[in-house]
């Protein structure tokens, strides 16, 4: 019978097709990188053009940089750190949990305030005076024990002395990525996210306002090699390919600052 | 403990709601002879099944401000649903509903129907049969779903994760804030509230047992 025939050419070259998959795979090198939620958005496209250069596949694990942090003290198996903030990367490296040298820093973030589209106050005319309206009644930012964005945004709240005025209105996400899904659904009214995350498709309806770079210090953002990655090598590479290589392109195209030269981080030598 | 405390207020405010609303509901399902009935034991019993972001997930969305039940909510109450305590309260009463009427089920079913029907023949209505035979003889059954939905409440993480918003007092249970302990390694303080909750869920569960039992029992047998 031909049509027999066929189905069994058919699934003799699938299967072919098959262990060449888990042949070429199996050789290439698979990493962990466990990455800021303000990350979600960009390091997808990182990682597969990082995959498309190196041939390595690179797996994402997205979490509020402190509760990767937790995870990472307690020996999760990742190889590599991008953390929101230098003070996490900093303790894992003196707790021996991330390997010194490697800290650096590779992005900058911004702190931006997002309303939904369709809200009745101009961030960008009135800004903070926003967050004071009756009809916003909560404003949704990360928790600032675990995530350096909430840790930014009540800094900048407090400098614009507003935080206890506005400290009722306040709703935790638990990251960064759950705070603007708070502001996207429409459930809190406002959100002060991150700028990466507003030029994802699904906030792009909304209205900004980039929150004064002095109003709160600095979002360095660091990534470290962990002690305990197996592949310390394209570990390494990937950092490099983020802060030297088509990655800095990326990270700049999706709102992230880039420092002046990638240089490893002075703070932690 | 201001989280612990939220905890058990919830948790009793839950397990009254949900006696009330589940004792008549227990009580068509074991007295009907309807075909359908299975459906509605299938939707009571879901939340046993679905993971909690199933049900954070509709609540968040289709009772967020742009889903239409939501929008409903938001003209009838001025707030949604999320981030409030109300809202806590809706959640736990879906997620521990089938911990109420499973028990209470049971307990209607196993009541000798000759009870009832010499009752019926000596005149009594059908809600003096109810009140006078079914419900005395169902006490540990009540109790049981009380108890149960008391404690599965207590327990409760992922909608409230979902939902809440962290919010101290209001939204922040003894599950999130036990979470929150963790998540910034301050292991100290997770393990008070942790060993609290443990010998709180270890006391009202060993209490049902035991009543159960017939070691220590607050009423008559039967």
């Amino acid at each position: 019978m031909p049509a027999r025939g066929c189905i069994f050419k058919c699934l003799q070259s699938l299967l072919l097709l098959l262990c060449v998959a888990i042949h070429l795979s199996a050789q290439k090198k698979q990493l962990r990188v466990a990455a800021a939620s303000d990350l979600q958005t960009v390091m997808p496209e990182i990682a597969a053009a990082f995959q498309a250069d190196s041939g390595h596949h690179a797996e994402l694990i997205f979490g509020s940089s402190g509760s990767l942090f937790a995870q990472i003290q307690n020996g999760a198996p990742f190889d590599l750190f991008f953390s929101a903030d230098s003070e996490f990367p900093a303790k894992l490296v003196q707790s021996g949990r991330a390997e010194p040298r490697s800290a650096v820093t590779y992005a900058v973030g911004t702190l931006v305030l997002w309303l939904p589209p369709g809200a009745n106050c101009d961030p960008q005319a009135e800004q903070w005076r926003c967050l004071l309206k009756p009809e916003i009644s909560r404003v949704a930012i990360a928790n600032p024990a675990q995530a350096p964005y909430g840790r930014a945004a009540v800094q900048a709240l407090q400098f614009a002395r507003l935080y206890e005025q506005v400290r009722p209105k306040l709703v935790y996400g638990e990251n960064i990525s759950q705070t603007a899904q708070f502001a996207q659904s429409g459930n809190a009214q406002a959100g002060l996210l991150s700028l990466s995350q507003v030029h994802s498709p699904s906030l792009q309806g909304g209205r900004r306002w980039e929150i004064p770079r002095d109003a709160y210090p600095a979002i360095e953002q660091v990534a470290v090699v962990l002690t305990s990655a197996r592949e310390k090598s394209a570990a390494q590479e990937f950092v490099q390919f983020v802060t030297r290589g088509r990655g800095r392109g990326l990270l700049e195209k999706s709102g992230f600052h880039l420092p002046d030269d990638a240089q490893p981080s002075t703070r932690h030598k | 403990m201001e989280a612990l405390w939220l905890s058990v207020r919830l948790a009793v405010l839950v397990a009254a709601i949900l006696l009330v609303v589940a004792v008549p509901l227990a009580y068509w399902l074991a007295q009907t002879a309807w075909r359908g009935k299975f459906l509605v034991e299938s939707a009571i019993s879901l939340p046993l099944v679905l993971p909690p972001t199933v049900l954070g997930f509709y609540l968040l969305v289709a009772l967020g401000a742009n889903g239409w039940l939501g929008k409903l909510w938001l003209a009838w109450f001025g707030h949604t649903l999320a981030f409030t305590f109300t809202g806590l309260v809706v959640a736990s009463l879906f997620y521990s509903l089938p911990f109420a009427v499973q028990p209470l089920v049971l307990a209607f079913e196993s009541v000798d129907p000759r009870l009832l029907a010499a009752a019926a023949v000596l005149g009594a209505s059908r809600w003096r049969a109810f009140r006078q035979i079914l419900l005395p003889l169902s006490v540990p059954g009540i109790v049981t779903a009380a108890v149960l939905s008391f404690a599965h409440t207590l327990g409760e993480f992922g909608v409230v994760l979902m939902v809440g918003g962290n919010i101290p007092g209001v939204t922040r249970t003894v599950s999130i804030d036990i979470y929150d302990h963790v998540q910034s390694l301050d292991y100290a303080a997770a393990n008070r509230m942790a060993i609290a909750l443990l010998l709180i869920s270890f006391a009202v569960l060993s209490t049902i047992y035991a009543m159960n039992r017939r070691v220590w029992s607050p009423w008559p047998g039967r």
